[in-house]
């Protein structure tokens, strides 16, 4: 990114916006993190091995709010699992492109988990690819993988991520 | 003081049958590194994967028998062989790669290069140095690369699957899997190309045997996974059956989704929800494909180390990897056919949701696999109860019952000889 074309003003909303995201995820507050995402997004979790080898498979793969809605369904109210804390530590995001309705940008991310009784494990460490659009209401996710570094996943992965 | 609580000298099978099992068999590293010995290395098949993961000569990848790293690697014959990655010559675990294509294999150590069948080719300075006109060192005279090789493994490739074994003598693989277990083994692999989609891994802090119970249990997915029950996948009228090889190692579950109305028999669980729709239907988005022949979902289990998955259109295998009595990893590969077209193979990756580590019917598999062993761990005295639908061993036509639960311990004890 040419540093005559970053606008100052959208990093820091971006950067704003990445630190609601990680507040939201870490407050278990879904309904947050449902919103901040675009009626037609996509959001995934696949691994650095599948990314990278251009296979298509994720550990989750959600296509517009309606799935994303079913799986807070799913985490809240069917997935027996460990209760977890999350704890999200995402780096200072890079803009990579920038028009005037839509921010690529990527962020590295780690995050950490506690269980009860537990203390903080490292959980899932790795970057986010985005793209951010620019609407009359705010930043909206257009597009967010999570592409992990981790070869394994610590048994399951229930909170987005 | 009851007898339960009691430490008993001898935490043994006490009684004749497999009803009860002892949480021993969970948590005595003595007894995992037996069965890895008897159960992995030694009688029996052991999954590596599929061949559609190795396409072109020099094809690569890494995995695992049990606890010993391994190499599949198809060699310019097109031949797919299966070696150890033990280098000949002091052992170095040297293929650090999970996947590639190479001409030869190489253990940067000492530069002992084998050919892609594992033979050994060359060895620097075999013949020593020349110095002041006199040839110092190298190997000795009657030094034999031939005897040198990486150990090789026996193959088996059958519908596009690769098993392996360590064991010379091992019994033909059709006869490994037996007739019955082979008829559903066909109707998956029926000799269609498979396409690669991907992986999913996790490790899973509890004993490897617990993966294979997990999916010789019918009793536990319409209460656990209260997904499937919400959304009507899952339903106790559904016709199924359980069906066993002869030696009761092996086993298939296999159902079939009725259309049942709205007054059909669910599951009595208390979270059923009649009236729940899914916001995406595309999640079930379920294709009917000509090659189920009426089955639904059948899951198959592949003693010791493998599963193999239809769920609907999903299709996948889960290698059972154990690290030490009380972990192991789980790798999924889903793949899909030749001949699916792009909507098939979307519905195939959306419907892989469901399972893996985040699945919303696989997730809390490996939850209750951690909280078991946890269970075991804190009473390794006691032992756990598996008498639904009898103590006896035998194929059902419905899902209430342990049957095939009994069935593999049967066969373990024999194995085991205890
Ligand atoms: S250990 Fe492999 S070449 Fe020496
Ligand atoms: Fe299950």
């Amino acid at each position: 990114m040419n540093s005559t074309t970053m606008n100052m003003e959208i990093y820091l909303q971006l950067t704003q916006f990445y630190q609601d995201y990680a507040a939201a995820v870490d407050a278990a507050d879904w309904d947050s993190w449902i919103e901040m995402f675009a009626d037609d997004c996509t959001y995934r979790i696949q691994s650095r091995e599948n990314h990278e080898r251009n296979l298509p498979m994720a550990a989750l793969s959600l296509d517009g709010k309606g799935m994303l809605k079913d799986r807070i369904y799913g985490i809240t109210e069917t997935i027996f699992h460990d209760p977890y804390m999350q704890n999200h530590v995402i780096a200072a995001p890079r803009i990579l492109g920038l028009s005037p309705d839509l921010i690529e940008a990527q962020a590295n991310y780690a995050v950490f988990r506690t269980k009860n009784d537990g203390i903080a494990q490292v959980f899932n460490v790795g970057r986010y690819i985005d793209r951010i659009r620019q609407t009359a209401d705010g930043l909206r996710i257009e597009s967010r993988i999570c592409v992990f570094d981790n070869d394994m996943i610590l048994n399951s992965l229930i909170y987005p991520i | 003081m009851s007898n339960d609580t009691r430490i008993p000298l001898q935490p043994v099978w006490d009684q004749p049958d497999t009803s009860r099992i002892p949480f021993k068999v969970y948590t005595d590293e003595q007894t995992h590194q037996q069965e890895l010995e008897k159960l992995f290395y030694r009688n029996h098949w052991c999954y590596v994967g599929l061949e559609a993961e190795i396409p072109e000569p020099g094809d690569f990848k890494r995995t695992v028998i049990g606890e010993r790293s391994v190499i599949m690697v198809r060699d310019n014959e097109g031949m797919i062989n299966v070696v150890e990655n033990v280098c000949a010559h002091r052992g170095m675990r040297f293929c650090r790669k999970k996947h590639g294509n190479a001409k030869e294999l190489v253990c940067p150590y000492h530069q002992w290069n084998y050919d892609l069948k594992g033979n050994l080719q060359g060895v620097p300075f075999r013949r020593g140095v020349k110095q002041d006109g006199e040839v110092k060192g190298g190997m000795p005279k009657d030094f034999k690369p031939a005897e040198h090789g990486l150990t090789q493994l026996r193959v088996a490739q059958r519908g596009g699957v690769v098993f392996a074994s360590f064991d010379e003598n091992v019994e033909p693989f059709e006869e490994f899997i037996g007739p019955q277990m082979l008829h559903y083994f066909d109707r998956l692999f029926n000799g269609r190309k498979l396409k690669l989609l991907g992986y999913n891994k996790q490790r899973i802090p509890g004993n490897w045997k617990l993966m294979q119970e997990n999916i010789k249990d019918p009793y536990h997915p319409g209460l656990l996974h209260t997904w499937f029950v919400t959304f009507g996948l899952w339903r106790a009228d559904n016709r199924s059956e359980l069906k066993m090889d002869e030696h009761h190692r092996h086993a298939a579950m296999i159902s079939t989704r009725g259309q049942g109305g709205k007054n059909a028999q669910t599951t009595n669980v208390s979270s059923f929800k009649e009236e729940m729709k899914l916001n995406d239907p595309r999640f079930l988005d379920v294709e009917v494909e000509p090659w189920w022949n009426g089955p639904t979902a059948v899951m198959m289990t592949v003693f010791p180390s493998v599963i193999l998955q239809q769920q609907v259109n999903s299709v996948s295998t889960r290698h059972i990897q154990p690290n030490g009595h009380d972990s192991f990893d789980f790798v999924w590969t889903h793949f899909g056919f030749e001949d699916d077209t792009p909507e098939m193979t979307e519905r195939r990756l959306r419907q892989a949701n469901l399972f893996g580590p985040a699945g919303f019917v696989s997730a809390d598999d490996g939850e209750v696999i951690e909280f078991s062993q946890e269970g075991f761990e804190q009473k390794p005295f006691h032992r756990s109860l598996a008498e639904l639908g009898g103590r006896e061993i035998e194929e059902t036509d419905h899902m209430v019952s342990e049957t095939l639960i009994r069935g593999m311990y049967e066969y373990w004890r024999k194995q085991m000889e205890v």
